[in-house]
């Protein structure tokens, strides 16, 4: 049965306050809607919800169907920073219309485009979808973790998701940062890739936590672009000379 | 001038800077920047000299982290590499875009596991069996043993002593079969320094080409599955010079659980160059011999590594690590750490072989000596050595390039042969760590560590020599 916008939202909030912030159910005063409200209605009758003494909680039904919303909307916020490069300011305004143009389906290919994230921009999981438990060989991928790129591929550093702070500490103490130009050397026995002038190793764990920009699918006006204004004229000059010297 | 962070990090810091009173040899600024990225060293000497106000700098660094989808740290980390790279592109330019050439070629064929590892045993084969084994222990050896010592200098020394010194237990003290001169400086000159100079001169090459982190990333895989990263390659490969150093060297491991295990293996499974050297010299006349020791004690090194990764607790360990470009080693650095090192080995040892050969001379004297070697006798014979090699045993508490010294004897003057030396072999390979490297144990590991190390290491010695022992003769195998 199909939700309206409204409901989805109402099970995404839902889903956010049972599953990650424990409560057990949520008053209705909370979700800011009546219990004769057609969307109450509407969610009753598609089993999702139950409502009893005017608190309001998730079926077995309900349950993926809500986790599915919230992947949704954070599939969104991932789709709107990483490959959009919007600001933060507008990130969760725009994720909100967008989650609900992700149906059928939609979602995964997303996920499938952006490399499979495990969370959010703002670091919250992203329910998994089926796609993330197929591995199978995907269309063309905008994002990727390093791990799973191909040797030769390149791109940028779009951001680095570590479980472990530690572990996020040792990268950025290597200069191993968003925004850095890194490429995949080589993906067997350990992963090696350069950034900038600097080569290094690591294993999958850390590998898994590296997330790619694909060179191909660079977004415009992002910050590197911004760096390379800031370049001074001369530079020029000696690049023009250099070739000079290579032709010779 | 102060590098300028985004205008809610630069208030963040301006409160905290107004907060702080006390007494620190940092600026205010640097200290702030310190506590926004949670720094715990600062943490705790603000937290000591603020008193009540470090709770409301604690609320301002909680705020300013929740303003931000990231940790602190990289946003900071990440505006000053944004700076750095200014100031970079300002004052130069850089010629190379990826590294290229033959060098990184190289590179690649060192890291690709199908060239790899046909490399690094190419590596092994001649860095380690002919330098260190053919040339330091047999040629290098031989010469300074037989010729110098053995046709000069002992004759020399003992004509003097005897000369000088008329009563004979005082003359044994010296020259007699446990003398400071006739075995501990022979030993230590003559057998030991040799194997140890030229592994220290391998591994100063190895090191200065640039080719160990590349190890490490080959073996990674195959160290996660013992607790290690590949990053313990480098005490490991170190300890095939000296356990005792590397023993040191753990600190450089990141977790305990690393530390322990690396500890544990080096103790164990991984021979010292003195061993390896004598070793690799007294089994070369049969390659079959020097292959099933080799088998044997790899897979005592996997196996023990494997069973210690499932029973010591801790986090599995992450590996990183930075690949430096390969470079032909420096002459100079060479020389300069091969020198060093040995000094260090030296300066460490000597006194040792001294000591060594004062107490066997006071052991052999009061008859204590007998005592223990009558008392070892029967735990050698049931591996099926001869009760002679009781003696490199006991040598080996005492040193483990002691040890195997004496079983360099042993096999020159024809005791020991076939099976008994390969089951001999791999047991003082496995036997406990020397004094020395016990020390250390204990000063690193602690003494509850330490100690169940040894006490495991004991009888898994001999109860591997003597499956190895049983297991030789039961399928006839014949050497």
């Amino acid at each position: 049965m199909e939700l309206d916008e409204k409901a989805e939202e109402i099970l995404e909030t839902l889903w956010i306050r049972t599953e990650e912030e424990g409560a057990e159910t949520i008053p209705l005063d909370e979700l800011e809607v009546g219990l004769k409200d057609a969307v109450v209605g509407q969610l009753l009758l598609a089993g999702n919800i139950t409502v009893s003494k005017g608190e309001v909680g998730l079926t077995a039904r309900g349950l993926p169907r809500a986790a599915n919303v919230v992947r949704r909307h954070r599939l969104a916020e991932r789709l709107l920073t990483d490959v959009l490069a919007t600001s933060e300011t507008l990130l969760n305004e725009r994720a909100c219309k967008f989650e609900h143009l992700l149906d059928r389906g939609l979602d995964d290919s997303i996920c499938s485009l952006l490399g499979h994230p495990k969370v959010c921009p703002h670091g919250k999981p992203i329910p998994p979808g089926r796609c993330c438990h197929e591995d199978r060989r995907e269309l063309q991928k905008v994002v990727s973790p390093l791990s799973r790129m191909a040797s030769g591929e390149s791109g940028k550093i779009a951001y680095i998701y570590a479980p472990q702070a530690a572990k996020l500490q040792k990268l950025v103490s290597m200069g191993i940062l968003p925004g850095a130009p890194v490429s995949l050397i080589q993906g067997f026995p350990s992963y090696v890739f350069q950034v900038r002038q600097t080569q290094f190793a690591v294993d999958k764990e850390i590998a898994d936590a590296i997330y790619v920009r694909l060179v191909e699918a660079e977004p415009p006006g992002e910050g590197e672009q911004k760096e390379e204004q800031q370049r001074p004229p001369f530079r020029h000059r000696f690049r023009f000379r250099k070739r000079r010297r290579g032709e010779v | 001038m102060a590098l300028k962070y985004d205008d809610f990090i630069e208030s963040a810091l301006a409160s905290i800077e107004a907060l702080l009173g006390g007494d620190y040899r940092l600026s205010k600024r640097a200290i702030a920047l310190c506590l926004l990225q949670e720094d715990p060293d600062l943490e705790r000497q603000v937290k000591e000299q603020e008193g009540p106000s470090y709770s409301s700098i604690q609320n301002i660094v909680a705020q300013t982290r929740a303003g931000y989808s990231q940790p602190l740290y990289q946003i900071i980390a990440q505006r000053r590499q944004q700076e750095v790279r200014r100031i970079v592109t300002l004052a130069a330019t850089s010629a190379a875009g990826p590294r290229e050439g033959f060098a990184e070629r190289l590179s690649r064929v060192m890291m690709n596991p199908i060239t790899g590892v046909p490399i690094l045993l190419l590596i092994l084969y001649f860095g380690l069996y002919q330098f260190v084994g053919v040339f330091g222990a047999g040629t290098v050896v031989d010469f300074i043993e037989g010729t110098l010592f053995g046709g000069w200098i002992n004759p020399w020394v003992t004509g003097l002593i005897s000369a000088v010194i008329p009563f004979e237990v005082i003359q044994d003290l010296f020259v007699g079969e446990y003398g400071i001169i006739t075995l501990g400086l022979t030993y230590a000159i003559a057998i030991v320094l040799p194997i140890v100079g030229t592994f220290f001169i391998i591994f100063a090459i190895i090191e200065d080409s640039g080719y160990l982190p590349r190890l490490a990333m080959l073996i990674d895989r195959l160290f996660k599955r013992i607790g290690l990263s590949g990053r313990a390659v480098i005490p490991m490969a170190l300890g095939f010079g000296c356990d005792t150093m590397a023993t040191i060297v753990t600190r450089t491991q990141e977790t305990r659980r690393e530390r322990v295990i690396t500890t544990l293996l080096l103790a164990l499974a991984i021979p010292c160059s003195a061993q390896l050297g004598v070793i690799l010299a007294i089994l070369s006349g049969t390659g079959q011999a020097l292959l099933i020791w080799g088998a044997v004690v790899g897979l005592v090194f996997l196996l023990v590594g494997y069973l210690a990764s499932k029973v010591i607790p801790g986090e599995r360990p992450s590996f990183y690590m930075e690949i430096p470009p390969l470079r032909l080693p420096k002459l100079s650095n060479v020389l300069t750490k091969t020198y060093s090192r040995m000094q260090w080995y030296f300066m460490e040892v000597l006194p040792f072989f001294i000591l060594a050969s004062v107490l066997l001379w006071v052991g052999d004297l009061t008859g204590l000596f007998d005592l223990i070697l009558r008392g070892l006798q029967p735990v050698v014979q049931s591996i099926g050595l001869p009760s002679e090699t009781a003696v490199a045993f006991l040598f080996g508490f005492f040193r483990r390039d002691f040890g195997a010294a004496g079983l360099y004897d042993l096999y020159s003057s024809g005791i020991l042969l076939g099976v008994p030396l390969v089951v001999a072999a791999v047991t003082l390979t496995l036997f406990i760590p020397c004094i020395a490297q016990f020390g250390v144990m204990l000063k690193e590991r602690g003494i509850k560590t330490a100690l169940a190390i040894a006490l495991f290491i004991f009888p898994f010695a001999f109860l591997v020599g003597f499956i190895l022992n049983r297991a030789l003769i039961s399928l006839g195998v014949s050497l």
